[in-house]
């Protein structure tokens, strides 16, 4: 066991700092949260910065066009962003957390070399077009079609909460290869595509989240032409190919947020003594174990590191017990943040009631709690499968 | 940074683990029960494997071994329901005679409760004289005496002859801290044996033609049990290896000391993890959970134990709210 960081990775950490401090100033104004097209120009506006310093794609292979950095180095990297006030990967969430390392784990050398790229340097965004209205945490049993038509597929259904959709050049899509059959369950013939979101046929209907912000919508697709090229992994493999990407997601897409969390706690607790808050003993103690909460989610995400290097780089199963907690903490975190507000708590001005509403979705997206806790029951436990 | 155990700990641990599944199985817990004393034997059994001198340098007889050893072997003890003032005995060592041996038992005053006190040779802290009178324990295997505070008893005080109140030369504090790490890692290994116990009993038991384990409510039970004691885990020992680093860098030997914040978060959340397992534990064990004949009483009421002692909860949660 061992937390400290070589001599190595404290050059790593001391170069990153000073590049933050010179280039966070030259950054434009952050847009509203709710302006969409706005946030993908100031996202990629970012990510092209952090290509140019050699900082895009981190984690990612050196022969994907990423650093190939250790595990350790990304999560130093995660670190020292979050605690600059840089931004957060927003609008390149999915091109850089799922679909890139899913391309880059299962695509061709030709697809590699044709969307890893523009990933990488902020020119193109990606959405993902996993679920559907009739298929959320039972994403398998998905519809939309997809039937060969030479060297094409022929893709007819509709998607929901895609994210980024309004404002993305790409999507991850899965689609139905083989109808579902007594001989084909469910997972069997799905397949992974990458649609052009301008392609014919693709229309974009925001929603609206309780948030307010249209980060995602729904998505009809009539009869979209996608190349046979533009598939990942064989033709109805796509349920191995999106547990690669979701083990992406649970593994490693939160871990910066662990910081920005135990960065707002500290604000908190600051505002609390300013206001009078914190003669308030149950208030004063609930922040105490939110505090004790993130600091062993910050040990845990050390930890799933840690067994990830050993591993190759593809982040296990610990993943989900991470969110399971994570997903709660944080909700627990701006209902707090409430308390201290007091009446400033239905200003949806202030920054801290935006995060509370959003707070709200992490229970539910990238897979729902209850389904974590099958996952974790009976991956981990090794209890039956059941209802 | 590679956080994961060593090969040398991944040996320590499973070794301790064999002993004590060897010496101290099911049978011997139920007996120690019926018996309610010490086993002074086992005791002294415990001391030549070293887990009281574990971190006492090798100049002075010990192993000279760190803080994450101790918190994994302590772990292991917590897991098999070890009884004893394990923590007190292991902190006196190098300073109490016979206390790295096993040859005498040691135990500690914290607060208003003293385990152990009727059957241990020494104590650990304040001054007990003829301030202690027995309590009915709630734990069968942790005889408990209480001192000071608002003591209305009269003269059934009963402090064992020839006990001698010791003080050690780290400062109090740093002393507490140590003692609260290794309570949470013996709440740790309660918590991850609890999670085993209702998992083996979810997969076996039937109901209503398939076992227990396939219904979702019992799936969450325990799904959520193997989260609080991972959580926990990552908590205690990074509290153990992050004392380490601290004294590796003040070049102190066998005094490190665990940083207050990270003791107080892995003592917190290994208290809940235990006690709130247990009681899960009990849920999924059904009418049996209720009754003496499974174990899980016995880890819920020492869980209970443990929670009151070094560091409580109020006081973890002040402490990592005084550092926010």
């Amino acid at each position: 066991m061992d937390l400290t960081s070589t001599a190595e990775e404290e050059v790593f950490r001391g170069q990153l700092k000073e590049w933050l401090a010179k280039a966070l100033p030259t950054l434009p104004p952050a847009p509203d949260p709710l302006d969409w097209p706005g946030r993908r120009a100031y996202d990629t506006a970012w990510q092209r910065m952090l290509y140019d310093a050699g900082y895009a794609g981190l984690h990612w292979p050196a022969d994907a066009g990423g650093r190939g950095a250790t595990p350790t180095q990304h999560l130093i990297f995660l670190e020292e962003t979050e605690r600059a006030g840089a931004p957060y990967v927003g609008a390149n969430f999915v091109g850089l957390l799922h679909a890139g390392p899913t391309v880059a784990a299962e695509g061709t050398a030709e697809q590699r070399a044709r969307w890893l790229p523009p990933v990488l340097r902020g020119d193109e965004i990606w959405c993902q077009g996993f679920s559907e209205p009739d298929a959320g945490s039972d994403l398998a049993s998905l519809r939309t079609r997809a039937v060969r038509d030479g060297d094409h597929y022929v893709v007819s259904g509709s998607k929901i909460w895609t994210s980024h959709a309004e404002v993305a050049d790409w999507c991850e899509l899965l689609v139905r290869t083989e109808p579902v059959s007594e001989s084909v369950p469910k997972h069997r013939g799905i397949t992974w595509l990458a649609m052009r979101m301008d392609a014919p046929g693709v229309t974009v209907r925001p929603l609206r989240t309780l948030a307010g912000s249209t980060e995602f919508a729904e998505m009809f697709l009539d009869e979209v032409r996608i190349p046979v090229t533009d598939r990942v992994g064989e033709e109805n493999d796509g349920w191995r190919v999106t547990m690669v990407t979701l083990s992406f997601e649970r593994g490693t897409a939160f871990v910066g947020e662990v910081v920005a969390c135990r960065r707002a706690l500290g604000e908190l607790a600051r505002a609390a003594r300013e206001n009078g808050r914190w003669s308030d003993t149950v208030l004063r103690r609930r922040l105490g174990r939110i505090g004790a909460e993130f600091a062993a989610l910050w040990r845990l995400t050390q930890w799933n590191v840690s067994e990830a290097q050993r591993s190759g780089g593809v982040p296990g199963t610990g993943g989900s017990v991470f969110k399971l907690r994570y997903s709660h903490a944080r909700q627990e975190l701006y209902e707090v943040a409430a308390e201290v507000l007091g009446p400033d708590a239905l200003d949806l001005s202030h920054p801290w009631n935006q995060d509370r509403l959003s707070s709200l979705s992490y229970t539910i997206a990238a897979g729902t709690s209850q389904i974590q806790q099958n996952i974790v029951a009976e991956r981990i436990l090794g209890l039956p499968k059941g209802r | 940074m590679d956080f994961r155990l060593t090969d040398d700990q991944l040996a320590l641990r499973n070794g301790f683990r064999e002993l004590l599944a060897g010496r101290f199985d099911r049978e011997a817990l139920r007996a120690a029960v019926d018996r309610g004393t010490l086993d002074r034997a086992l005791w002294r059994e415990l001391g030549d494997a070293g887990l009281f001198s574990l971190r006492l340098p090798e100049a002075r007889g010990g192993v000279g071994l760190g803080l994450p050893e101790a918190v994994l072997v302590f772990e292991e003890a917590g897991r098999a329901l070890l009884p004893g003032p394990l923590v007190a005995t292991h902190l006196a060592a190098g300073a109490v005679p016979g206390a790295d041996t096993g040859e005498a038992v040691v135990t500690a005053s914290d607060g208003a409760l003293v385990e152990w006190l009727a059957e241990a040779d020494d104590v650990l802290g304040q001054d007990l004289a003829q301030d202690a009178r027995p309590i009915r324990s709630v734990d069968p295997l942790t005889p408990l005496h209480r001192v000071g505070g608002e003591r209305t008893a009269g003269p059934d005080v009963v402090l064992p002859p020839g006990t001698n109140v010791v003080t050690l030369t780290l400062p109090p504090d740093a002393t507490a801290l140590t003692a609260a790490l290794l309570t949470a890692a013996l709440q740790l290994g309660s918590a991850a044996r609890t999670t085993e116990l209702a998992v083996q009993h979810a997969r076996q038991r039937e109901q209503f033609g398939q076992p227990i384990g396939a219904f979702q409510a019992v799936k969450h039970l325990c799904a959520q049990m193997l989260v609080r004691t991972e959580i926990a885990r990552a908590a205690v020992y990074a509290a153990a290896v992050t004392a380490e680093a601290a004294a590796d860098e003040a070049d102190v030997t066998g005094a490190c000391v665990p940083d207050a914040y990270e003791a107080a978060g892995a003592k917190l959340l290994a208290d809940d993890a235990a006690v709130r397992n247990a009681r899960d534990c009990l849920q999924v064990h059904g009418g049996m959970g209720f009754t003496w004949e499974a174990d899980v009483h016995l880890h819920l009421k020492r869980a209970w134990v443990r929670a009151g002692q070094w560091i409580t909860a109020a006081e973890a949660e002040e402490l990592v709210a005084s550092r926010l």
